[in-house]
């Protein structure tokens, strides 16, 4: 059947903030979505609150709204743009959960819109789970022992049938957030009470545990017509009791025979049928490995994580395909882009393997529980493509950690103790892969191994042979070299292990095995693919195969760019970069470039094997780096825009190619050598000097002792910092000499090889962020950002503001004149980011990042500047002024606002305060004529509404008493009712403001934290007391804040906006809600 | 470790590790892409006079369960691998790769790149090969490797018949099964529907299969070139009109043969367990297993009285004929699976189940 000829508009809904459970991949899939529509002639009308997506990109559709997700919201742009449909399955959970909510409301039947793809109904039967029980009990499918049940009681009773451990699933919720295992009834009354309020629909299943079972998942394809087909089988390493997307997952599945895989294939296939799915969607089964009996764990009727993961492990793109599907194409109508030559409807054969591995914010948080469960807590994932299992593990942990190379020696110095190991053996835990290197390398058996992890032997097997081969490297590295290679073994490894110089290693590899590349095509090479898609892997002997015509162009001769990526989504490297890199690699297509992308994270566009001219599926290390660069020889590399990931390249790389005469690439833009005076402290701060531009007094130390003699010279209080930091790693504020001491300790432990940093600290300053383009003689101010929280606050933690609201005229033009200077003399080619602390008309200059930054996308949305666009057109040679842009900063008639998300609820036992050290994972944007409205939006996106009415809770520490004040009056006014324990509330009522005193913890059934588990406030403002440890009160009342999802403000100067904006209310409304040009024509 | 070579007749020749007995295999090199599956793989007797390479890189993970063998033996005559997997786990493994090779007295080499020969045979078309292990020498594997007759001149039917009729008993109609090479699965499946069935070599003169009263004829899966197989043809010939005659892959060609169609080598085949198929006048495809390197020339079937029902939409292949009026019905690919989806099974045999039923009532 030809696309629907009554489906011409379409509405897509974005997947909001990145969040833990939510990451990138719905970019991914929601851009896919995008074009495939457009290319079927259909118009799209986005909506998504983050603006650092590239789905929000102005040329993405054909209307882009960057405005929160909320019904009142979306009924609105409904009302406006009248769409025909609505593509459910596309925008993750938020998405599904929004559409289910429009239809619930009638919002869709009044418009009109018809959900496309997968119908509603289907959503409700897999997404509620006492209905999705029942409907696998109507097809004889098992699924383990539950109860869907509304309240802890019902909880209880029904954990006395099924028996501890229980797992519980709240209905609607994001990465199993809510759920967990309860291992007894206190943990039961917990979890439950949690999850009845995060599901959105009041209900949780519990469930008997069939912990220790192993994990499949089948990602599978349905057209309208009943074709149905699996894209690809993945094998969970970890079994049932840890969440999927927490989990080492292999595609395809390793430890089944064709036997079962095809009982669980036809399973799911007559699943799917069953409940009527039109588009992609993810079935999970538990196996038990000593019987073989399977259980249907569950349904997710859209696109996923696992999906973008399959789909990068297949080259089967499901988010393009679900999305043809869903305007009636069939899928033997739709073309694989793949092999050019044959249709969508078939099932990829993989000749590879794929692993994936999660990344986890541990190192961020302070007792951070590392166990993993039910409930995700890793932010992002890495996935790496090899031949053998050994390569295909080790280069995942090198994409993780691009200093730890894989598995090697140093994974000892992980573990204090071998009870340490016994423990990550034990309980699941971000170290346990590791844990059982060393456990295997010490003389632990397989069995053994096998036994306490309940990891399929098969696994620990493959694991233990790396340790062997680790021996043999040992004893004699050059006749072990093809087989080290074959399973993953990096040079820098080899070396090591074996005590033989690197440089030696890496000449005697290159002639006794070359690298070679293969493709992901598909078709296990039974087609010839157009697609240029690739991996490294190692052969033995010299027999390679290449195609008489290569269908991909492109000789040695072109203009040809290597972009780096950023790797996997951590906390202070998210999205961002991922935005930059695509934008770059488009900028660069427009211009005729040749386009070579590498990267690791299958979640993101940048992997998207037709966003680049050539994919490079690849860890992102100096070997692996300079492997594509001699196969490519590229004339270029851009380092820029894969943040640090890709920065901390720069030098090493720019070493090697000099070494090289045969090679003529060279790094692009800003020197190598000018990147490292902007990240060197004191050749920083000594061109400071030279220009005159004011700078807190900044030290550099390698001894306490240093340390100490540098903090007498500048005064407390003093920020000190590991050098070469991500993300504000270790960063801290240090007020006096005992909190140094412990400091010190700490940070040096961490990094031995970087010397301490430590700078004056500008208390009370405003901290402002630039993002600037230039080009060598001009440059380009694209945004100056206020931000709401004072210095001290991690910059990646605070909301900030274009254009700036509170900043004197006189203190811009030092900005502006101070970004011009420094970016000239640093002779800054490309993306240049700065923050500085702003007193007044005082500036001081904090930093100068020669790079793309987090805020590139949030200016470029804001303002309409494509930043990073720009900035790639510059690096190629491209002048300021021949593209059109002038110096800026470019006025502005409306206010942007970008806030930030934490992951808080996800990671139990973490006190929910900010500082220093960034620990958000994702950010929205607020876009309205005025700050208020901005604001009000912006915190409505990251899920933190600002209530009309309702009880706020007011909690502050003394030094900030005297500003609630104001706060507390206006909130009144506005309707709202204040209540403060005692202390504040004397305060306040002295004052003249009369509020309500409540019980403080502890003192019964109406105290503060009984009403905040009860649901009655609607606001908590508390700003925790001085220093890191955290009064037990507080610490109760801000967890339970967090986890209640109650709207929660942590410090005074957000507070004090939210006063502001408070008053602002925004009723949805055409005047209200405008697309992102609108704003900007 | 064993030395092993892999031999093409176009000169290529790939080192690697010896896996099985040690000697030489001859045949034409094919590969499959299915990801699981080896054990029915290598005992598919299609496989016969073949070197099979897996494209998928890790083979014998899950060890060997017996009871997914499709024959009594390892059929074809060389196994080649990127890794043999020497430690697998499952909780029916009775055998590592390795040792099933040994156990078959049957060659194999590991430790080669999998891909660029499939991609070489993929491009340039199957070709004469050998595998040499053990005491390894390139110009004898490469003439070895030359030195063998194409598969199309080879009588390879022979090689994998039952040479007795056996008789499985059931209680609904008896169908008489032409054995060119059939795979235990196809066998099952016929059972499963009750069917009681003869099982004849593929000369069994027709009217000894007559002599059992069968209600149908079944045509199976076979090696090589189906223009080899003159007596099954033959016996189709004989029965068209006065029985439903099915078929399966080689099957298929043996009925169109006999109808008077034409076959043809295909450069590669189609081997593995993702290929589409779909009837000819339907929107919906489903997946199937395969394993075939002849088809059916679509031309030729004009006047034959077959129709086309089924194509592969990857190259339009023929994947199905079909006559009403004879009762007729044959796919190329296999709707028993094992290995391969099960996606078509139940359509496929419940209609042999159906046409039967209906020859029952006409015979009342």
């Amino acid at each position: 059947m030809p696309k629907r000829d009554d489906i011409n508009k379409v509405l897509l809904i974005g997947s909001g903030p990145i969040q833990i459970g939510q990451a990138a991949e719905f970019d991914y899939s929601g851009s896919q979505a995008c074009q495939a529509f457009r290319e079927e002639g259909v118009e799209v009308i986005l909506v998504n609150s983050n603006p650092a997506t590239i789905m929000t990109d102005p040329q993405m559709a054909d209307a882009v709204y960057i405005e929160p997700l909320t019904i009142d919201v979306v009924s609105q742009i409904i009302e406006q743009e009248k769409p025909d449909g609505i593509a459910a399955g596309l925008g993750g959970q938020t998405g599904l959960n929004l559409t289910a909510e429009l239809a619930e409301k009638g919002v869709l039947d009044k418009h009109n819109v018809e959900v496309l793809g997968t119908p509603i109904q289907t959503i409700y039967d897999c997404e509620d789970r006492l209905l999705f029980k029942q409907k696998m009990e109507a097809v004889d499918q098992k699924v383990p022992r539950s109860r869907a049940v509304e309240s802890v009681e019902g909880a209880q009773k029904v954990a006395k049938t099924i028996g501890f451990p229980a797992v519980i699933r709240p209905a609607y919720t994001l990465g199993g957030a809510g759920g967990g295992i309860a291992h007894d009834e206190r943990e039961l009354n917990d979890i439950v009470g949690r999850g009845l309020k995060l599901s959105r629909v009041n209900q949780v299943l519990v469930e008997q545990s069939v912990m220790g079972w192993k994990e499949f998942e089948y990602e599978v394809m349905r057209d309208g017509a009943g074709t149905c087909l699996t894209v690809v089988n993945m094998e969970n390493l970890d079994p049932m009791g840890v969440h999927t997307g927490e989990s080492v997952v292999v595609a395809p599945s390793q430890t089944l025979s064709d036997e079962e895989h095809h009982r669980l294939r036809s399973v799911a296939v007559s699943i799917i049928e069953f409940l009527g799915i039109e588009g992609g969607c993810n079935i999970q089964f538990a196996v038990n490995p000593r019987t073989g009996e399977y259980k249907v764990v569950e349904v997710n009727p859209r696109v996923s994580r696992s999906s973008a993961l399959a789909s990068k492990a297949s080259g089967y793109p499901i988010a393009r395909v679900a999305a043809k599907i869903a305007i009636g194409l069939r899928l033997s109508e739709i073309p694989n882009d793949v092999t050019a030559q044959t249709p969508a409807a078939f099932e990829p054969a993989l000749d590879y393997t794929v692993v994936k591995i999660p990344w986890w914010p541990f190192e961020k948080f302070k007792n951070v529980d590392r166990e993993l469960t039910t409930q995700m807590k890793s932010t992002g994932e890495v996935m790496a493509i090899g031949r053998s299992l050994g390569e295909t593990f080790q280069k995942a942990l090198r994409s993780l950690h691009s200093k730890q190379v894989g598995f090697d020696h140093r994974i000892s110095e992980l573990f204090e103790s071998e009870q340490e190991m016994q423990l990550n053996l034990e309980i699941p835990t971000n170290l346990r892969l590791l844990a059982i290197y060393e456990a295997l390398s010490k003389g632990k058996s397989v069995g053994t191994v096998a036994k306490i992890t309940a990891i399929d032997p098969f696994w620990v097997e493959k694991i233990k042979q790396l340790t062997r081969l680790e021996g043999m490297i040992k004893e004699d590295w050059r006749s072990s070299l093809v087989e080290a290679k074959q399973n993953g073994f990096v040079d820098k490894q080899i070396a090591e292990i074996s005590g033989e110089d690197l440089n030696h290693v890496e000449a005697e590899r290159k002639k006794l095995c070359p690298p070679r590349y293969k493709m992901v095509d598909t078709c296990a090479g039974e087609f010839r693919a157009s697609t240029p898609y690739f991996y490294s892997t190692y052969e033995k002997g010299d027999f390679n195969y290449r195609s008489p015509v290569s269908s991909v162009g492109g000789g040695q001769d072109e203009d040809k760019v290597l972009i780096l990526g950023a790797g996997p989504i951590r906390i202070g490297q998210g999205i961002e970069f991922d935005y930059c890199c695509v934008q770059a690699v488009r900028a660069l297509r427009e211009e005729g470039c040749k386009t070579l992308m590498m990267n690791n994270n299958p979640e993101t566009v940048s992997t998207d094997y037709d966003t680049a001219d050539r994919l490079y599926f690849e860890p992102l290390t100096i070997e692996d780096v300079m492997n594509v660069i001699e196969r490519e020889r590229p004339q270029k590399i851009m380092v820029q825009f894969g943040g640090q990931t890709s920065v901390n390249l720069a030098l090493p790389l720019h070493k090697k190619l000099n070494e090289r005469n045969d090679l003529s690439s060279v790094i692009a833009g800003t020197s190598p050598e000018n990147m490292d005076v902007a990240e060197d402290r004191k050749r920083f701060t000594a061109l400071l000097d030279d220009l005159n531009i004011p700078h807190p007094q900044a030290g550099v130390a390698l001894s306490r002792k240093e340390a100490r003699n540098e903090v007498r010279r500048i005064g407390y209080p003093v920020l000190v910092r590991p050098s070469y930091v991500l993300g504000g790693r270790a960063m801290k504020i240090v007020y006096d000499g005992a909190d140094l001491r412990r400091y010190i300790e700490e940070a040096v432990k961490i990094n031995p090889n970087y010397p301490v940093l430590i700078d004056e600290f500008i208390e009370n300053g405003i901290e402002v962020d630039v993002d600037a383009v230039s080009d060598g003689s001009e440059v380009l101010i694209g945004g100056i950002m206020e931000h709401v929280e004072e210095a001290g606050v991690h910059s990646g933690d605070s909301a900030c503001v274009i254009p700036p609201q509170s900043i004197d005229s006189e203190a811009i033009e030092l900005i502006v004149d101070y970004v011009k200077r420094i970016s000239l003399s640093l002779e800054i080619t490309g993306l240049v980011n700065f923050q500085f602390a702003v007193r007044g008309s005082h500036v001081y200059v904090l930093e100068a990042n020669p790079r793309a930054s987090r805020t590139v996308p949030f200016v470029s949305k804001a303002t309409g500047i494509p930043l990073a666009k720009i900035a790639a057109k510059v690096m190629i040679g491209g002048k300021l002024g021949e593209l059109g842009y002038g110096p800026g900063p470019r006025e502005l008639d409306h206010v942007a606002v970008k806030e930030v998300v934490f992951p808080f609820s996800n990671l139990p036992g973490v006190d929910p305060i900010v500082g220093p050290e960034m620990q958000s994972t994702g950010e929205v944007m607020g876009i309205g004529s005025n700050f208020e409205q901005a604001f009000y939006k912006a915190q409505l996106a990251a899920d933190n509404p600002l209530p009309s009415e309702g009880k706020v809770f007011i909690s502050v520490k003394d030094k900030d008493k005297p500003r609630v004040v104001r706060l507390a009056r206006k909130l009144i006014d506005c309707g709202l009712d204040v209540v403060c324990t005692s202390g504040t509330a004397e305060f306040l009522n002295l004052r003249g403001v009369s509020v309500t005193t409540v019980s403080k913890v502890g003192s019964g059934n109406d105290d503060i934290l009984n009403q905040i588990k009860r649901g009655e406030i609607a606001l908590v403002i508390n700003t925790p007391t001085k220093g890191k440890t955290p009064h037990r009160d507080g610490f109760k009342i801000r967890r339970a804040a967090v986890e209640m999802g109650i709207p929660y403000i942590p410090n005074i100067q957000l507070a004090k906006a939210a006063g502001e904006a408070i008053g602002a209310k925004i009723v949805p409304s055409a005047s209200t809600i405008r697309t992102v040009s609108e704003y900007h024509d | 470790m064993k030395e092993a070579l892999l031999a093409l007749e176009d000169g290529t020749v790939v080192e690697g590790r010896g896996l099985g007995a040690e000697g030489y295999s001859q045949g034409e090199l094919v590969f499959t892409t299915c990801c699981t599956g080896y054990v029915e793989s290598m005992t598919d007797p299609s496989y016969k006079g073949q070197n099979l390479l897996f494209s998928y890189p890790l083979i014998g993970n899950y060890g060997i369960n017996f009871e997914e063998m499709q024959s009594d033996k390892v059929q074809p005559e060389g196994i080649v691998v990127r890794e043999a997997c020497d430690h697998p786990s499952h909780r029916k493994s009775g055998q590592r790769l390795e040792d099933f090779l040994f156990r078959f007295n049957t060659r194999g080499i590991a430790n080669v790149d999998t891909r660029s020969l499939t991609r070489k045979i993929a491009e340039e078309g199957t070709m004469r090969s050998a595998i040499e292990v053990g005491e390894c020498n390139s110009t004898r594997a490469l003439d070895l490797a030359r030195n063998q007759p194409e598969i199309t001149k080879r009588d390879l039917v022979s090689l994998v018949s039952t040479p007795e009729p056996y008789e499985i008993m059931g209680s609904g109609p008896t169908v008489a099964v032409v054995d060119t090479g059939v795979k235990s699965e196809i066998i099952n499946s016929l059972t499963e529907l009750g069917m009681h069935l003869f099982v004849f070599p593929h000369f069994t003169p027709p009217k000894n299969i007559s002599l059992v009263g069968p209600q149908a004829l079944f045509l199976t899966n076979g090696p090589g070139d189906p223009l080899k197989a003159t007596p099954a043809i033959e016996t189709v010939n004989y029965f068209l009109g006065r029985l439903p005659i099915f078929g399966i892959c080689f099957g298929a060609q043996l009925v169109s043969l006999a109808c008077g169609a034409k076959t043809y080598k295909l450069k590669f085949g189609h081997r593995g367990s993702n290929q589409p198929v779909k009837k000819v006048d339907a929107e919906m495809v489903r997946i199937t297993s395969q394993n075939h390197g002849f088809a059916v020339d679509e031309e030729s079937l004009d006047g034959t009285g077959l129709k086309v029902s089924q194509i592969n939409p990857n190259d339009g292949t023929v994947e199905g004929v079909v006559d009403k009026d004879r009762r007729i019905e044959a796919v190329q690919y296999h709707p028993e699976a094992a290995p391969g989806p099960r996606d078509t099974k139940e359509s496929f045999f419940s209609e042999v189940k159906g046409l039967i039923g209906d020859n029952d009532a006409q015979a009342r």
